[in-house]
C-alpha cells in the first residue's frame, strides 16, 4: 500500500486536507489529427466523490478509460494511487475498482456466483486494515440483491443488473472506483438507492468515486466536485454550489434547436447549458456563451457535429466511442 | 497467498462451472449430441453396405475415428473463435481483465472448459462406437491412452488457431462464417472427408502439414485395430510423429496467440463494448 492511509473523517477533523490519489496533468487525447481531449488538469482526494459532467462528446469516457488503465493517452502526466495506470501492475489493478456495464455477458450465471468468483482475484491483495474481498453474502445485501442471489443473471431487471455491476466493481473494496452513466435508465427509486450505496461507501471504505454523467441533477446530489466538460476542455468546475456561483452574472446564451435560433440570458449560464442538454440532448446546435459582464470574448463551449464546423466537429462526436 | 495460483484456481473452478452450465443450454447440448449422432448413423450405414467393389475401403469403424477428428476441429477452431470474438464483444472478456490477473484466471477457464468438452465429445463417440461398430475399439489398454493425449494435444494444437481468428475478427458472425471455409477446407486435405487413397498428392502434401491430418492419424492408431494401419501413407500409424508434429503446432500456436491476445486484450474497454453492443442491436432489428 504504501503511503499511510488517511481517512478522510480524520483529515477533516484535523483541520487538513486529505491525501492526494488522483493526479492528472494536462492530459491530451489525439485519434490521428483529431483532438479529443484538449489538456485536462484534475486532482482528487481520498473519499472524494467527482463527477464529470458534460455532452455526449465532451471526452468523460475517454478521459475515465485513460485512468482506469483502459486507453492509452496521447500526452500528459496521469497518476492513480501512485502508478501511471496505463503501466498499473496487478497489485495496482486490486487497488482500484471498475463499475462495467453488463449486456448479455454471464447470462446463464447465478448471481452470487459471479459475484464470489470475481471476488476470488482479490483475496491475495488483502491487507489487515483493508480485508479483500467483501463477504459475497454481505455485498449481496449491501446492493439488495439478497433474494437474487441464485437467479440468473440473464433474468435481472435493468435496476438489479446495474446493481450487480457496482457490486462486481467494488468486491475488491477498491480505494478509488470508477463509474461512467451508472444511472442510466434508473428510476428514481433505483437511482437513490444508488446514491446511497456510493455514499455508504466513501463514509465506511474511504473510497474515492470519480462517475460520469449528463445529469445535472444527479451530479449536484452526489458530488464534492463537478467538472464540466465540453469539447474536450473542462469548461469549469468546482462544488455544485461555487459551479453555480462562479459562473454568475450577465451571460447570454445562443444555440439552435431544430434550425431555430434562440437567445437566453441568464447568470448560470453553466446550469442553463446542462438543462437544456438534459431537455434536448443531442438535437442542440451552435451554442455559444456569450459573457457580457467580462470581456467581449465568444467562448464556443461546445462543437458539435451539426454544426457545420466539419474541421473540428467530426471528432468531437465520433471518437467518444472508438 | 501466491496470487498466480490463486488466479488459476479461480480460473479452474469457473471453468467447471462454465462446463456444467453449458449442459443446461440447449444450443450447446445440441452441439455435443449432433455430431457424434450424425457420425454414429454414417458409421452403421457405411458398416451395412460398404462402399461397394473395388480396393477402397470405408468401413464403419474409420467413418467413426474420422468422425471424432471432425468433431475436435470444429471443436478446436470453430468453437473456441466463436467463443473468444463474442466474449469479446459483450464484454466478459473486459471484466476478466479488470479484475487481478483476471485474464489469466479467464485464459485457464477456457482451457478448462475445452478439454472438459473434448473429453465428452470423444466419449459421446467412442461409447457407442465401442457398442454397434465393429473393429473400432481399444486392443489394448495402451489404446486408451493413446486416445487421451491424442485428443488433448490435438485440441491444443488447433485451440490457438481458432483464438487467433477470433481475436483478429470484426465481429462473432462474421468471424465464424469467414473461419467455416477455411476450416472446411483443412478438413478436406486431412484426410477426414474423403479416402487418403483417393487424395492426389500435392493434397497429400499439404495436408501432412497440417495437424488435423495427425489428429486423425493418432485417434485411428488409438481406435482401430492394427491391422487396418496398412492403409495409411506409411503402412504404420507414425506415432511418434503424430506427436511431434501436434506438440510442435501446439507450441508455436500457444506462443503467437499469446501475443494476439494481450493485443486484443490490451484494446478492450467500455466504450469498445458500448460499440459493439449498439452494432449488434442494429443487426438484431
Amino acid at each position: 500500500m504504501g503511503t499511510p492511509v488517511t481517512r478522510r473523517s480524520e483529515a477533516l477533523a484535523a483541520g487538513v486536507e486529505a491525501e492526494i490519489v488522483l493526479r492528472v496533468e494536462d492530459l491530451r487525447m489525439n485519434y490521428g489529427r483529431k483532438e479529443v481531449l484538449k489538456g485536462i488538469d484534475l486532482t482528487a482526494r481520498r473519499g472524494e466523490i467527482i463527477t464529470l459532467l458534460g455532452p455526449n462528446g465532451a471526452g468523460k469516457t475517454t478521459t475515465l478509460e485513460v485512468l482506469e488503465g483502459f486507453r492509452r493517452r496521447s500526452s500528459g502526466k496521469v497518476d492513480v494511487l501512485g502508478s501511471d495506470p496505463e503501466h498499473g501492475d496487478e497489485a495496482w489493478r486490486a487497488r482500484s475498482g471498475v463499475v462495467l456495464q453488463s449486456w448479455r455477458d454471464h447470462g446463464a450465471w447465478k448471481v452470487r456466483d459471479l459475484l464470489h468468483h470475481f471476488g476470488r482475484f482479490h483475496a491475495p491483495y488483502s491487507t489487515p486494515d483493508r480485508i479483500r474481498p467483501y463477504d459475497t453474502d454481505t455485498l449481496l445485501a449491501l446492493v439488495g440483491l439478497t433474494e437474487h442471489a441464485g437467479q440468473r443473471i440473464k433474468h435481472l431487471s435493468g435496476g438489479q443488473r446495474r446493481r450487480l455491476d457496482v457490486a462486481i466493481g467494488v468486491v475488491g473494496r477498491p480505494e478509488i472506483l470508477f463509474l461512467d452513466e451508472p444511472t442510466a435508465g434508473f428510476d428514481p427509486k433505483a437511482r437513490q438507492a444508488f446514491h446511497d450505496l456510493l455514499f455508504r461507501l466513501v463514509d465506511e471504505e474511504d473510497t474515492t468515486i470519480l462517475l460520469t454523467t449528463h445529469d445535472l441533477d444527479e451530479a449536484a446530489k452526489l458530488s464534492d466536485r463537478v467538472l464540466l466538460l465540453a469539447g474536450g476542455r473542462i469548461v469549469t468546475e468546482g462544488s455544485p454550489d461555487e459551479l453555480a456561483a462562479s459562473v454568475a452574472g450577465d451571460s447570454e446564451v445562443t444555440w439552435t434547436v431544430d434550425g431555430r435560433r434562440h437567445v437566453h440570458g441568464t447568470d448560470a449560464p453553466a446550469w442553463h447549458i446542462a438543462e437544456l442538454y438534459a431537455v434536448h440532448g443531442d438535437g442542440i446546435t451552435d451554442l455559444k456563451v456569450t459573457r457580457t459582464s467580462l470581456e467581449d470574448v465568444d467562448m464556443t463551449m461546445v462543437r458539435r457535429y451539426e454544426s457545420g464546423d466539419a474541421e473540428v466537429a467530426p471528432a468531437d462526436l465520433d471518437e467518444e466511442n472508438r | 497467498m501466491n496470487p498466480t495460483l490463486n488466479a488459476v484456481r479461480a480460473g479452474l473452478s469457473r471453468g467447471r462451472i462454465e462446463y456444467g452450465l453449458s449442459f443446461r443450454n440447449g444450443q450447446e447440448l445440441f452441439g455435443y449430441l449432433y455430431m457424434p449422432c450424425l457420425f454414429l448413423g454414417l458409421a452403421l450405414i457405411f458398416q451395412t453396405m460398404g462402399l461397394g467393389e473395388g480396393e477402397v475401403q470405408m468401413p464403419g469403424a474409420f467413418v467413426l475415428s474420422g468422425g471424432l477428428a471432425f468433431s475436435l476441429t470444429i471443436l478446436g477452431i470453430a468453437t473456441v473463435l466463436q467463443t473468444l470474438a463474442s466474449e469479446r464483444e459483450d464484454g466478459t472478456l473486459l471484466r476478466a481483465k479488470a479484475v487481478p490477473r483476471g485474464l489469466l484466471g479467464y485464459t485457464v477457464a477456457k482451457s478448462t472448459h475445452i478439454a472438459a468438452v473434448a473429453v465428452t465429445m470423444a466419449l459421446l463417440t467412442v461409447v457407442p462406437g465401442l457398442l454397434f461398430v465393429d473393429d473400432f475399439g481399444f486392443e489394448r489398454w495402451t489404446d486408451v491412452l493413446v486416445l487421451l493425449w491424442v485428443c488433448v494435444l490435438g485440441v491444443l494444437a488447433l485451440a490457438p488457431i481458432g483464438a487467433i481468428i477470433g481475436a483478429l475478427v470484426g465481429n462473432a458472425r462474421t468471424g465464424v462464417s469467414l473461419a467455416m471455409l477455411p476450416t472446411v477446407v483443412v478438413l478436406m486435405f486431412s484426410g477426414l472427408v474423403m479416402p487418403l487413397t483417393l487424395m492426389p498428392d500435392w493434397m497429400l502434401d499439404i495436408g501432412r502439414l497440417l495437424p488435423v491430418y495427425w489428429l486423425g492419424l493418432g485417434l485411428r492408431a488409438a481406435l482401430l485395430p492394427d491391422s487396418y494401419a496398412a492403409f495409411e501413407l506409411a503402412g504404420s500409424w507414425e506415432l511418434p510423429l503424430v506427436a511431434g508434429v501436434l506438440a510442435g503446432w501446439a507450441v508455436v500456436g500457444l506462443l503467437l496467440a499469446q501475443w494476439v491476445l494481450r493485443r486484443m486484450a490490451r484494446k478492450q474497454s467500455g466504450s469498445r463494448v458500448q460499440e459493439a453492443r449498439e452494432k449488434a442491436m442494429k443487426r438484431a432489428w
